[in-house]
């Protein structure tokens, strides 16, 4: 939360922000908690690996779901459909280069995969734009509305992935280079989820500078906080608004490219599954804030993972018990969003 | 004697009378109207969807809340008795202790989930009640050794209600009233108390202010009636008659597991039901089950005819394939959300006094 700095003239200086770190402590606590009851060390770290990774991949996706909250009160139940049109472009971008994917060489290999991705990221972007004008746009202001149509702009996404891809499973295979594991000491650290974790880092890290050190990011920003007072001042909100949605929904058909290729298999309700942890995301991280939507990701990816490993069964109630827990804690989320 | 029974909301509409009055004699001698084993069942799941969609129209179109975890409910009353069943065999009081039990662990679900969301934001509940649903599915298939996880269970039940059980030797109307016809009547008659009994809650002053909590919030707050009170108490009675809609089924199948009860796909069939026949009348709730029930049944067969037919056309083939019904329904419903908020009976009942 910088702003420019108070010219030196001022005669008292400006407040200094408070940093709240608190959240920033809990994923290490609960990786430190998790230790002593994983027991091997070795298994340890490879879970927390394995969390980081899909920690980075529920965030890609969330982050543009919680931006478009934060920005125009609107929840995207049809988020998830992004995320599965998003994996199905890749798939068939894969298809047509597959000999690219299939040589044993990084170089070719990221190229294959960063076009997938470009192709994916640009399609549900483009998606995403048409989804706003045609879907979201008659129904703002309105949640009842917005939820019950953006759940049927989600069932009719789904039946045209059928129409087009089909309804059989696909598999999704990563490209050659991207196979197998690291071996660092003990330690087996699979190579795609070191990829996870740096694209992650990377995307995070450009929505912290876009958010925090440009101009459009101050009016996002500012648009989170008060919208009107934004338009007051004579910007464009909607055109802004537009704008973040189609990044959102760019993001979420990254996140969902990056999710078939960590299962490596693809149906059409692939988004369906994960939005599901997207959601406890969202509200765990304050719905809004991209900061919160980090740390909650991570912290969702862990319990989920740990617990896999501990009690399998419980898996996704451990999570339900986590949003619980945090809400008791702050009823409005980690990082709450002032607003209304 | 009409007018208590309908709690005084009559359907106000020469048309909707007469779709109803159908309905409701089609249902009540459908036995004997449609005989065969394939309409009966529809017949006897247009029953429970009715209740089971009145039960959901009471939270969205009356309270103005979405709740998504609606078939956790319907499976929390349909394994309640089925497990029963399956466990101590086929006895009367093990479902009347069944439907207990699982009406206490649903009211009890239902207040704690209520609880924690609905004090913060109306829209949290969505979210919080997908999550909570997606973990009850899952745990419910997880412990497979307790619930027949993926498979169910298949129980069976007492013995008037077997389809070798005779109420009377001969033939009545030329159909043999046996057991499952028997069990059909139960259905029915308890479908038909406790929708009746929706219509008296919701034509009740408490319903009254569930429908002054749908418009704006924060004026009933400020006439003095304690919004997150009455938002609870009809999350529970939601709750309550979905768990009943849940026996009902679980009765009526003889069977309970994830994909008739839990499933997503049931949820997102009750969402359209309730759009499509109309929010905020539970009128709406039985023109929309029937509707969407006999159009699950009859459209499907009608596009594979069709499918067939445009054979040579390659994307229109695939678009009229009989599996891709619920894009149809999809389309229906995105538009009837825009341009019919109040659905068919909303239409057909013109403006609201």
């Amino acid at each position: 939360m910088t702003v420019a700095p108070a010219p030196a003239t001022t005669p008292e200086a400006l407040p200094a922000i408070k940093h709240d770190y608190l959240p920033i402590l809990l994923p290490v606590a609960l990786s430190a908690l998790a230790l002593p009851f994983v027991g091997n060390p070795t298994t340890w770290v490879t879970l927390t690996v394995a969390a980081l990774a899909m920690g980075m991949m529920i965030f890609v996706i969330a982050s543009g779901l919680t931006l478009v909250f934060g920005l125009m009160d609107v929840l995207n139940f049809g988020h998830g459909a992004f995320i599965a049109v998003g994996a199905y472009l890749a798939l068939s971008v894969l298809g047509l280069l597959s000999g690219w994917v299939q040589v044993d060489s990084l170089g070719w290999n990221l190229m294959a995969l960063g076009l997938a991705v470009t192709v994916a990221m640009i399609g549900t972007g483009l998606l995403g734009w048409a989804f706003e004008r045609v879907i979201v746009r008659p129904v703002y202001g309105q949640h009842l509305k917005q939820i019950l149509i953006t759940m049927g702009g989600l069932i009719v996404a789904e039946q045209l992935i059928h129409v087009i891809w089909g309804g059989d499973q696909k598999a999704m295979a990563l490209p050659t280079a991207l196979r197998g594991a690291v071996v660092i000491g003990d330690v087996a650290i699979e190579k795609f989820r070191i990829l996870a974790v740096v694209v992650g880092l990377v995307v995070f890290a450009a929505m912290l500078v876009v958010l925090n050190r440009t101009r459009i990011g101050l009016l996002i920003r500012a648009g989170v906080e008060n919208a009107e007072m934004v338009e007051a001042l004579g910007y464009r909100i909607r055109r802004l608004f537009v704008g973040v949605f189609a990044v959102g929904s760019a993001l979420a058909g990254l996140g969902g490219v990056m999710w078939a290729l960590y299962r490596e298999t693809l149906t059409a309700a692939i988004g369906g599954d994960i939005m599901v942890l997207v959601f406890i995301v969202i509200i765990i991280g304050g719905l809004g804030s991209v900061g919160g939507c980090f740390i909650g990701a991570i912290l969702v990816a862990m319990m989920a993972n740990y617990t896999a490993f501990l009690l399998p069964k419980v898996a996704l109630a451990s999570n339900i018990l986590l949003m619980v827990a945090i809400l008791m804690w702050r009823p409005q989320g980690l990082y709450p969003v002032a607003k209304r | 004697m009409l007018n208590t029974l309908l709690s005084g909301d009559y359907p106000r509409s020469r048309v909707l009378t007469g779709l109803l009055v159908a309905i409701v004699v089609g249902l009540a001698f459908a036995p004997f109207l449609f005989p065969g084993a394939a309409a009966i069942n529809t017949a006897a799941k247009v029953c429970i969807f009715i209740v089971l969609v009145a039960s959901y129209d009471l939270l969205l179109g009356y309270t103005g809340i979405v709740s998504f975890a609606h078939t956790m409910f319907f499976g929390i009353g349909g394994y309640g008795v089925g497990l029963g069943l399956y466990a101590f065999g086929a006895s009367w009081g093990v479902i009347a202790l069944g439907i207990l039990l699982a009406l206490l662990v649903g009211v009890v679900l239902a207040f704690l989930i209520g609880l924690l969301s609905l004090r913060v934001r109306a829209i949290f509940y969505a979210m919080i009640t997908l999550a909570v649903a997606s973990a009850f599915l899952i745990l419910a298939t997880q412990f497979s050794e307790y619930t027949g996880g993926e498979d169910g269970r298949s129980f069976s039940v007492p013995p008037s209600l077997r389809p070798g059980f005779r109420l009377f030797e001969t033939p009545v109307f030329g159909t043999v009233i046996n057991g499952r016809i028997l069990a059909y009547y139960l259905v029915f008659a308890a479908a038909v108390t406790l929708f009746l009994l929706a219509l008296r809650v919701v034509n009740s002053p408490f319903g009254r202010v569930l429908q002054a909590i749908r418009e704006n919030d924060v004026r009933a707050e400020a006439l003095g009636y304690r919004v997150v009170y009455y938002r609870i108490v009809a999350n529970c009675l939601a709750a309550a008659m979905a768990v009943l809609a849940g026996a009902m089924s679980a009765i009526w199948l003889r069977y309970t597991g994830p994909d008739t009860t839990l499933s997503f796909a049931i949820m997102l069939d009750i969402l359209l039901m309730v759009v499509i026949g109309g929010m905020g009348t539970l009128y709406g709730a039985v023109v929309g089950a029937t509707l969407f029930i006999v159009a699950q049944n009859y459209l499907q067969k009608l596009m594979g005819t069709a499918s067939a037919a445009t054979e040579g056309l390659p994307l229109l083939s695939k678009l009229l394939h009989p599996d891709r019904w619920l894009l149809l329904l999809g389309i229906l419903f995105v538009l009837s959300v825009y341009f019919f908020p109040t659905g068919i009976v909303g239409r057909l009942r013109g403006k609201p006094r």
